[in-house]
């Protein structure tokens, strides 16, 4: 009886996760199966594995592993950091914050930003260097969207080093090691965890970023997302845009079960 | 100072921010190869000793000194002593072996010696065959080996433990007592030992520091201070006391409750006013004629070894009496003890001015 009640309260979580998870899978598998025409085909993955797509695939694994890289390089120091100041929780606060606007409205005030008459460009002016283009570069593109995933690297990050235990830093410390080696071989090991989640929630979203690539990017840098849009909307192939579809669902479950969490064992 | 010392603290205050200091310029000198316990409440600043010996913090005042050498900006890593830790804060990344190993391989010793010492300290601490388990997989007693072996293994001049015993279970507990004190004798080097547990200190150690309020209050062995002790605090501290107002007669001779005693202490003024201190073992329960004290039971406990035995006589001093024989609550009896067991404490005396009055007092004795 007691189980029967318990089942009841998942009603709601199962009819969700059928809707809006299990459906639309099945739906973009079935629809990676037909052409334009409506015709059962298996062109689509034909079509896939070609330079064109291939080059795309490519530029999305490099762009997402580009903007990976640069936000952990900012976010570990930041974190760190962040758990030596008095009010962490606070400063953590004002580094969320951002994260809490409506991506668009970021994207918008960088393009003010980063434009031929923008604070950016009279920065630089006023630096002597000159006006540059910033706009619609690789720069820009990995810049704005490392601000945008930032927060989320660091907080897992944050987290994993708040719960590191100190008299673990000073046992390292008592056995001889000096801070870089205690770093090494105590503090990062320890809080590989949370380097690995917050690579996940950057690595994962940026394979399929579209937005930013139109408004940021200028169109420059095509990744499967920009290609999933188009086909979408402009082109009407909606099997080939499953098809991509398909692979960007495998490639992220992929990525999940590489940096899951494994057990703790032997280094 | 000796050619044995090989700690020395000088006037060391240990101050944080504008907190009221933890330690207060306190002075000693540990030996080598001795086993030393540095015990008072909570707060009292022995852990504070603990980390400035070991280098993760500085002292605000004064001068730390290892082997000679003033030690006080020298970091932790540079210093020749390891440290157990109450939560024993071995890496829970690594197994048994590297954890141990650790400290070696910072050294960069070559593999195969690492590999002998590692599996010789294990077995130090009886933990032979355990090199490959995960440390979540030990239990509490084996991960206190472990953090014993880890110390051990760099063969360090001093070896400091903080508290290493307070999270065990009794038996546990009494077990690893034993065998830290059998360690030490093995392997011949200094121990400095945190705890409250003053059961534990009297047991395991050579000399105790006992310590409160940032100050140590009296240092020696654990007969000592039990039989001796300097003031109330210790006395209150160690064991369980009975300490009454009295006056000092003369010489041997000892006034409280009401009546003159003799008594084995000397060197005080003639009736300056002191207090009296008798352990709860030295009372033995006779018929109230025959005792030196009368009084009345209050209540009783059995505490297992002993009947814990609460008495007031006519002043309304309570007698706390540990006997193995049972009283009656209400009951009138009577108490004996020996002159010896009577001992008296000057008030506010120092731990210096103590051992100077007893200097003085024997030598004025040899002359007569």
């Amino acid at each position: 009886m007691k189980s029967n009640s318990r089942n009841l309260y998942l009603i709601p979580y199962i009819i969700w996760i059928g809707l809006f998870v299990v459906t639309p899978i099945l739906l973009v598998l079935y629809y990676s199966f037909f052409d334009i025409e409506g015709h059962f085909t298996i062109d689509n993955y034909k079509k896939f594995f070609t330079p064109v797509y291939l080059k795309m695939i490519f530029n999305s694994f490099w762009y997402a592993f580009l903007i990976t890289l640069f936000s952990l390089i900012i976010a570990y120091p930041t974190a760190y950091l962040l758990t030596k100041t008095k009010h962490k929780q606070l400063w953590l606060l004002l580094i969320i914050l951002p994260s809490w606007i409506n991506l668009l409205l970021k994207a918008y005030a960088f393009i003010g930003i980063f434009g031929t008459y923008g604070a950016a460009n009279s920065f630089l002016e006023v630096m002597g260097i000159g006006s540059k283009q910033l706009l619609f570069t690789d720069f820009s593109f990995i810049f704005v969207s490392v601000y945008i995933f930032l927060p989320f690297m660091i907080l897992p990050i944050f987290n994993a080093l708040d719960e590191l235990n100190p008299s673990l830093i000073d046992a390292s410390n008592d056995l001889g090691a000096s801070p870089w080696t205690t770093f090494r071989r105590v503090i990062f090991p320890l809080t590989l965890d949370g380097v690995k989640s917050g690579c996940q929630v950057v690595f994962i979203p940026a394979l399929s970023l579209f937005m930013l690539t139109r408004l940021i990017a200028g169109n420059r840098v095509i990744t499967l997302g920009t290609a999933i849009e188009q086909h979408f909307l402009v082109t009407q192939d909606w099997g080939m845009g499953s098809t991509i579809a398909v692979f960007l669902i495998i490639a992220m479950v992929l990525i999940m079960v590489l940096t899951g969490k494994r057990k703790r064992g032997i280094l | 100072m000796t050619n044995n010392t090989i700690i020395r603290f000088e006037q060391v205050t240990k101050q944080y921010d504008d907190d009221p200091p933890v330690l207060k310029e306190v002075s000693f000198e540990i030996e080598r190869g001795k086993f030393y316990t540095l015990l008072g409440p909570s707060g009292c600043g022995k852990t504070t000793i603990l980390r400035l010996i070991a280098g993760f913090v500085e002292p605000s005042l004064g001068k730390v000194i290892i082997n000679g050498k003033v030690v006080n900006d020298v970091p932790a890593n540079k210093r020749q002593v390891n440290t157990v830790f109450q939560d024993y804060a071995l890496f829970p990344h690594l197994n048994v072996f590297e954890n141990v190993a650790f400290g070696l391989r910072i050294k960069k010793m070559k593999n195969n010696e690492v590999d002998q010492k590692v599996k010789e300290a294990l077995r130090f601490v009886n933990l032979e065959g355990y090199e490959n388990r995960e440390i979540r997989e030990m239990s509490g007693g084996q991960r206190q080996r472990v953090a014993i072996a880890r110390a051990i293994v760099n063969e360090p001049e001093v070896i400091l433990l903080d508290e290493p015993l307070s999270a065990l279970d009794l038996k546990l507990r009494t077990e690893m007592q034993y065998e830290l004190r059998e360690l030490q004798r093995r392997l011949g080097i200094t121990f400095i030992f945190v705890t409250h547990d003053q059961e534990e200190a009297l047991a395991m150690s050579d000399e105790i520091f006992v310590l409160n309020n940032g100050k140590i209050e009296q240092s020696g062995t654990p007969t000592d201070i039990y039989d001796e002790p300097i003031n109330r605090f210790v006395a209150d501290f160690i064991g369980e006391s009975n300490i009454v107002p009295g006056v000092m007669i003369k010489d041997l001779s000892v006034q409280f409750a009401g009546k003159t005693f003799d008594c084995v202490d000397g060197g005080l003024n003639p009736n300056e006013a002191v207090e009296i201190v008798i352990r709860p073992e030295d009372l033995e329960i006779t018929k109230p004629d025959l005792g030196k004290l009368r009084v009345r039971v209050d209540t009783q406990l059995f505490r297992g070894v002993h009947y814990e035995i609460s008495c007031y006589d006519q002043d309304g001093n309570e007698w706390l009496v540990h006997s193995t024989k049972k009283a009656r609550v209400g009951e009138e009896i009577g108490l004996h003890f020996d002159p010896e067991a009577i001992h008296v404490m000057r008030h506010g005396e120092t731990e210096e001015e103590f051992d100077k009055r007893l200097e003085a007092y024997e030598e004025g004795n040899y002359e007569k």
